[in-house]
Parts: C-alpha cells; structure tokens; sequence
C-alpha cells in the first residue's frame, strides 16, 4: 500500500472511532432534554438608529467592549473607510480612510485604544485610536498570510489572531509585527474567527465544512467539529464559552458543545434556503441572532430551535452583525452601506 | 524517501520569525499526516454525557434570561437607544 492510502487508512480509523466515542456519550439530544420548556415569546426588534455614512458595501463590524467604549462600535467598507461610530448619537468618532479598500473584516481592541481591519491585501493593519496628537495613524501592518484576511480579533493591545483564506489563523505580537503562531490544520479557507470568553481558546470556521477549536498557548487544535455540508461563515461561542455556534452556506446553523465534543442542536427551516452570512447569540444565549443571503436576520430560541423573530430592515445582504458587551442592543450592517442598531 | 520526523511539529507550533507555512506548498503526503496526527491527539479526547452537557446549557441560559435585554424588552423611558427629544427648532 502507499504512503498516501496507508496515511488515509489510518485517518479514516480514527475518525470512525471518535464517531463511536461521540456516539457512546450521547444518551440525549438538547430536542428531548428541553421538552418541557416554553418557547421563548415572540421576538420584535424595531430599529432605533441607522447609522449612515457608507459610500459602498458595509462587510465587517465590531462592537467596542471596555466600559469607555461599550456603545462604540467600528465598520469596515470597501468605500476604503473604517469608521467608529457612537450608536448613542450616530456620530462619526473616526473616519479612518485604508490604504486598501478591499476590506473584509474589522476588530475594536478590548481596551478600546485600536482597531484592526484587513482583506484582500492579505495584511491586517492595526490602527492607534489615541495618538497623541489626535490623528488616527497605522501603528502595524501585519504581512505574512499568502492570503486573503478574512477575520481578525484582538486578545489584548499587544496580541491579535487572524484568519485568513491561506487556510491558516496566526497569532501576532503587535509590538514587533511578527507571527508568534501559525495554526495550521484546516483544509479549505478559514471564513471567520471567535475568542473564548477567558482568551484561552479561539475557534475557526472553514471552507472545508469544520470548525476547529485551537488552544492558543499550547499551539494546539484540541477538537474539530464536522457536520455542515458547506463552507462555514460565520462562528462565536455561546456566552459562557462551553458551546460554539456555526452558520454556514448550507443555510444552517449548529450548535456544538465542547464538553462532548459534537453538535447539540442544528437551526434550519424548510423554508430557508440561502447561506448564513454572520451571527451572533443574545446576553443570555436565549437567542441566536444569524444574518442570511436573503436580506433578513432570523432570531431564533437558541433551547427550542425555533423562529421566534425576523429583522427586516436592509435592502441587500446582511453581512455583520454584532450583539453590544452589555447585551443592550444589536447592530447589523450590511451590502446596502447602513448599519441599523436593534432593541 | 528523505522523511522528516519533526514536520508534523512544525506545522503546530512555530514560534521566533520561524516563517510561513504555505498550504499551497505542502504535499498530498504532508497534509495527510497532519490530519492522521491531528486525529490521534483528538480521540483521546475525554467526552460529557450529553445529557449534563444539555442540563448545563438550559442552566445557563436560564441564569440569564431575565437580565437579557433583547429577549425580555426595554421599557422606552429607559433605552439608551430612545429617540433624542428635547432641543429646540432654529428657523
């Protein structure tokens, strides 16, 4: 036998065997276990604010987390700008022009003295908020991917990951512009990006249908997840940091839980047919808030899988959407240059 | 056939300007052994029940359902996201 089929031999072994080790502990789904709750009342958003000021499609955004910044939140156009809004007044803090505007993704640092965004040029740029004379500068420009930037997030002002469409995520030293690690592993290009609440983990979802759980010090993938039947886009982790979310282009999205190791639950209609292209879970994980191809934001109750709202508002594909540090509201943003906050 | 033995290491931890991995450089060979080496570390893998992973996710959704803002509302006179009245008219 070959090196090749000997190698696949030996996967396909270990594969069938985790799938049994799966099988062995599942003495329940979430459906049976959560038989006897009530469905959560009828969800309806209005649009409180519309943020304008977009000359081009919104692709990425950001909701700032430290206290200072928690009604802030960042865009990224491919109008070539990146702007930091204030979601209380809609007001522009920083309009931010790219060298690139080719731009996928944005990041507002935890601390809230930066913003990361990058895209097509394969780099991710780190801007300083607070310069001191009040000018908005590139502080880093981080080279190294051989493709495109698909996701970035900040672990602290010093450290940020990204994704990228080389199929591989990197964590950086910002200080020194360099690649501290390289997680490599996913088959097909990495979509999105999401930090564990305790900044230990960090999960990735690709164009190969898994999302991989990577321990971040250790440099190491702990655990894939398989199931979807097309390429993920978007991911995040339930509020707690026990479970993860996936939507995909397969026009589900999943709930995977760490603990054993497979998909708790799947949130699918018959009648949904377009892809997931962004997601985020309410406060309390009752809700899971995912965009679509089709122009609406499904709410759906995260316990019994069911529809429980719409968000109609766009005139195009909603392509970010983010849930505020506090919980307090949601934003989307979307093809047709608007962001909308929600509550 | 020259192996590495240390390939399947490099490829998880590179540390110190160490440089790129490129996906595209990697052989058929290279990422079959990677994803046969991946698949050792994870059916070691210590599982939950899934029936105390399911109690603990309605616990902790439960928990905090009544503080969630988008699923319970917000009286109007208290959203931070109200309309902004008050000001006046300049003709």
């Amino acid at each position: 036998m070959g090196e090749m089929e000997e190698l696949r031999k030996e996967a396909d072994n270990l594969k069938d065997q985790i799938t049994e080790a799966r099988k062995v502990v599942q003495d329940t789904t979430l459906q049976e276990a959560v038989a006897g709750t009530t469905l959560v009342g009828r969800v309806q958003l209005k649009t409180r604010k519309t943020l304008r000021g977009h000359l081009a499609k919104i692709y990425a955004m950001h909701w700032g987390t430290d206290t200072n910044c928690s009604k802030l939140c960042v865009s990224a156009s491919q109008d070539g700008k990146l702007i930091v809004w204030d979601t209380l007044t809609t007001n522009k803090v920083n309009a931010i022009p790219l060298k690139s505007s080719w731009v996928m993704t944005c990041a507002y640092a935890p601390s809230g003295n930066m913003v990361a965004c990058g895209g097509l040029d394969n780099m991710c740029s780190i801007y300083n908020l607070k310069g001191k004379d009040g000018n908005v500068k590139v502080m880093r420009e981080l080279a190294a991917h051989t493709g495109y930037l698909s996701c970035c997030r900040f672990l602290n002002d010093s450290e940020i990951i990204t994704s990228s469409g080389d199929c591989t995520c990197i964590l950086w030293d910002i200080e020194t512009g360099t690649e501290k690690t390289i997680f490599a592993g996913h088959l097909g290009d990495c979509m999105s990006l999401a930090v564990s609440p305790d900044f230990k983990m960090f999960i990735s979802g690709a164009c190969d249908f898994t999302a991989k759980l990577w321990d971040i010090r250790e440099a190491t993938c702990r655990q894939t997840f398989s199931g979807h039947e097309s390429d993920i886009n978007a991911i995040g982790f339930f509020p707690n940091g026990n479970a993860v979310i996936t939507g995909s282009d397969d026009a589900t999205c999943k709930l995977y839980d760490l603990r054993a190791d497979q998909e708790l639950i799947t949130y699918q209609d018959s009648g949904i047919m377009c892809g997931v292209t962004s997601l985020a879970a309410s406060l309390s994980g009752r809700l899971l808030l995912a965009g679509y191809d089709d122009f609406n934001v499904n709410i759906w109750d995260m316990l019994k899988a069911e529809r429980v709202g719409v968000l109609a508002g766009h005139d195009n594909r909603v392509s970010c959407i983010g849930v505020s540090s506090d919980g307090m509201a949601c934003c989307t943003g979307s093809w047709d240059s608007f962001l909308k906050i929600w509550n | 056939m020259f192996t590495f033995p240390l390939a399947t290491m490099y490829f998880y931890s590179l540390t110190d300007n160490a440089g790129v991995i490129n996906m595209d450089e990697l052989t058929d060979v290279d990422k079959a052994k990677m994803e046969r080496d991946q698949k050792k570390i994870e059916v070691k893998l210590e599982r939950w029940m899934t029936s105390k992973c399911c109690t603990e996710f309605m616990e902790a959704v439960q928990a905090g359902v009544e503080e969630d803002t988008l699923v319970k509302g917000i009286a109007e006179d208290k959203n931070p996201f109200k309309e902004l009245k008050g000001g006046c008219v300049v003709c």
